[in-house]
């Protein structure tokens, strides 16, 4: 498929920036310019969120109906609490496995431009509890910029948002690795939905949202549909694949195809039309069982307005919130195509067929 | 203070310096497997030397010819290897389990970017989402034996018996360098630097060895095959000077960044030759070059080997200060590099038979 490296590029290109929770800014840049040249209208919200409007055809006005895509642009990150001499402290911004960060670059947003760092474990002695070779909690590991504290001092303040800094990298057979895949993984998938639906006919308007904070308080998801009204709404996000550390029921193979939502989040409707998609088409899938709530933007779509059919379709990855995920380069194509046949079978029954049948 | 200081001009640190020591960092040397550094090496000196050879173990050993009639033997030792894992098995296809060499912390490994053997193939020491452990699990820390080297699918030319290392990009941080390593490419790179440079008076034995950080083991063959009249190890030492959680003064700190170079008077395997050591800390003050004295601690270099080879060699270590060794990337200063080439170059154009005639 001629599409593999464009698609690569605009990933590596996503992954390239950062985009903490309530920073999101760098990153919405970055995708108005990749969104804006396959849809009619981008708009950014008052909270954010970037909104992309591919218009539907062959309806009257009064008729168009809508389909929201929401795929969240935020990522976890730390954010700096105190100087101590020429170090810096911090706390998260979503949630991070502590064990996980020794060892691990990071870019510290500072007034006068990024600067590099590296988190680091302060040695025995040096901590008010004695650690031994258990792992160091957030609040006594440091970050290390090689300035010396006079410098430290006038550039980096409390207050500055602190993202990895690794490069994403090309890895095995189509497979992808990088920080922040969650969830740039699904904004590449939405690119690969609007390329597609450049020469699809749909009688729906899609609205693509890059939404904001769903890593803390789904703010983004939350107000999405308040500026939409959509009548159908799509959480993309990733989901949890089988690998070393993860080998539960709930994870599922790298390369398998999307991860069709079911449980109390999901319209049981819209959980057959996209499995019955799946089938015609031969597009690989699972279905995530999710008996309590998902951890993603579908659960606040869901309750959003008067009630809106929502589903959640997941890329499967590893590694989830470290800054080296993985995920295979095939499961965003086929999320992206999946959703670009869904558009294409949307039309003026769709509503009627999304019915609870008692 | 010396009695013969000369007027030097001592060697300053440059970009190209700096240049060689991003690509000796990425160079992947694992103990057992040098030849990636040794390479480097040999480029860089095998031209200007009167003798390069490899030995038995692999080190590599350089010598520069005094072009004086009087003038001393001296070994400048530095090793080339590094820490790293081997994988040793394909559980599933592209993901191998594996063991560390050379001494590594687990709390070091786990969500670390990885180069998996000669073609440095991408790979992840993945770790375990936090969505799916309990706050219980966060407290403990994940084994080596609980990891696995992932390189996102099967890859044939990737097998168990490669090595590992970090994937991390060497780079400039404020006043400092960071790099995968640096213990002790930091060595390597100086030692090129001294050949290249050397003082007319000394006969210098470079030598590039292996294994040191498996038990200082390509040390002793080289000393005992050329018999020096004295040796100096230079390597890199853990620099342990980061902040108690009270801001209250740590004393307890090994050295410190910034302070020079890290003279070593006592490690966990020498107790160097104080006519050496006071050599150093006297040309130091001669010239204005800033110098610590490591603090008394466990660890060591290659002068645990070589100062007991033969009828004994006097020896003494002499280190660059790097913090977080043995993990993804060291810090280190850039004024320590520099101060720790001007007072090797220092010593070395002031040294004379007299130096050993003293009782030690």
């Amino acid at each position: 498929m001629n599409d593999i490296p464009k698609i690569k590029e605009i990933l590596t290109d996503l992954c390239s920036l950062p985009g903490v929770s309530g920073h999101e800014t760098p990153v919405a840049e970055e995708i108005k310019t990749i969104w804006s040249k396959l849809c009619d209208e981008i708009s950014v919200s008052r909270l954010g969120n970037v909104y992309a409007l591919k218009k539907g055809i062959n309806a009257p006005e009064d008729a168009h109906r809508k389909v929201l895509f929401a795929t969240h642009m935020d990522a976890v990150g730390m954010i700096v609490t105190e100087l101590t001499g020429e170090f810096v402290r911090f706390e998260e911004i979503g949630g991070l496995d502590p064990r996980i960060l020794p060892g691990q670059f990071v870019t510290i947003h500072t007034k006068t431009g990024p600067v590099k760092g590296l988190i680091v474990m302060p040695t025995k002695s040096l901590t008010k509890e004695t650690y031994g070779s258990n792992p160091i909690p957030l609040k006594d590991l440091l970050i290390d910029t090689g300035y010396e504290a006079e410098d430290l001092q006038k550039i980096v303040r409390p207050g500055d948002v602190i993202s990895y800094a690794n490069d994403p990298v090309s890895m095995q057979d189509d497979t992808f690795s990088g920080h922040t895949l969650d969830n740039r993984a699904s904004v590449a998938a939405v690119a690969v939905c609007l390329q597609e639906l450049q020469t699809i006919q749909h009688k729906w308007d899609v609205i693509a949202a890059a939404t904001v904070l769903e890593e803390e308080s789904m703010a983004g998801g939350k107000t999405a549909p308040v500026d939409i009204r959509p009548d159908i709404a799509v959480a993309i996000d990733v989901t949890f694949a089988t690998g070393p550390g993860s080998k539960e029921w709930n994870t599922r193979p790298l390369g398998s195809g999307p991860a069709l939502g079911f449980g109390m989040n999901i319209h049981p409707k819209l959980y057959e039309l996209f499995k019955g998609i799946c089938e015609e088409l031969r597009i690989p899938y699972t279905t995530e069982f999710s008996p309590r709530m998902t951890g993603t933007d579908g659960r606040e779509l869901q309750v959003a307005l008067n009630g809106i059919p929502t589903i959640v379709i997941s890329i499967p990855l590893r590694y989830m919130h470290t800054a080296n995920e993985l995920i295979s380069m095939k499961d965003v194509r086929d999320v992206g195509h999946l959703l670009a046949e869904f558009v294409h079978r949307l039309d003026e029954n769709t509503m009627d067929s999304l019915v609870w049948e008692d | 203070m010396m009695k013969n200081d000369k007027q030097l001009s001592l060697p300053v640190l440059t970009q190209t310096d700096i240049d060689l020591l991003a690509e000796l960092s990425h160079a992947c040397s694992v103990s057992g497997d040098e030849r990636e550094v040794r390479k480097i090496v040999r480029r860089e000196i095998q031209p200007i030397a009167d003798s390069f050879e490899v030995d038995a173990l692999g080190n590599a050993i350089a010598v520069r010819k005094a072009k004086t009639a009087e003038f001393t033997r001296v070994l400048i030792s530095a090793h080339m290897d590094e820490i790293g894992f081997m994988l040793v098995n394909e559980e599933d296809p592209g993901i191998f389990r594996f063991k560390s060499v050379g001494g590594i912390d687990p709390r070091q490994m786990a969500g670390k970017a990885v180069w998996v053997g000669p073609d440095h193939v991408p790979g992840v020491i993945g770790a375990c989402p936090i969505h799916l452990t309990t706050p219980e699990d966060r407290k403990k820390t994940i084994k080596e034996s609980d990891l696995r080297i992932d390189i996102g699918a099967e890859n044939k030319a990737v097998k168990p018996g490669m090595f590992a290392y970090y994937a991390t990009k060497f780079s400039e941080m404020g006043s400092s360098v960071c790099g995968k390593a640096l213990d002790n490419r930091f060595g390597v790179c100086i030692l090129i630097r001294l050949f290249k440079e050397c003082p007319d008076n000394v006969e210098l034995i470079a030598a590039f060895t292996v294994q040191e950080e498996v038990g200082i083991r390509g040390a002793s063959v080289v000393a005992w095959d050329r018999k020096p009249d004295l040796a100096i190890v230079i390597d890199s030492t853990p620099a342990m000077d980061l902040p108690r959680w009270d801001g209250e003064e740590s004393f307890i700190y090994k050295s410190k960044l910034g302070e020079g170079p890290a003279i070593y008077t006592h490690d966990g395997r020498t107790l160097s030759d104080p006519r050496i050591i006071n050599y150093l800390i006297d040309t130091a003050e001669a010239y204005g070059i800033p110098f610590q004295r490591r603090q008394p601690m466990p660890g060591g270099t290659d002068a645990g080997a070589i100062h007991l080879t033969q009828e004994g060699i006097p020896t003494v270590s002499m280190s660059v200060p790097g913090r977080y060794a043995h993990s993804a990337a060291a810090i280190a200063r850039k004024s320590d590099w520099e101060a720790q080439i001007q007072l090797l170059y220092a010593a070395l154009a002031n040294l004379d038979k007299t130096l050993l005639a003293q009782p030690r």
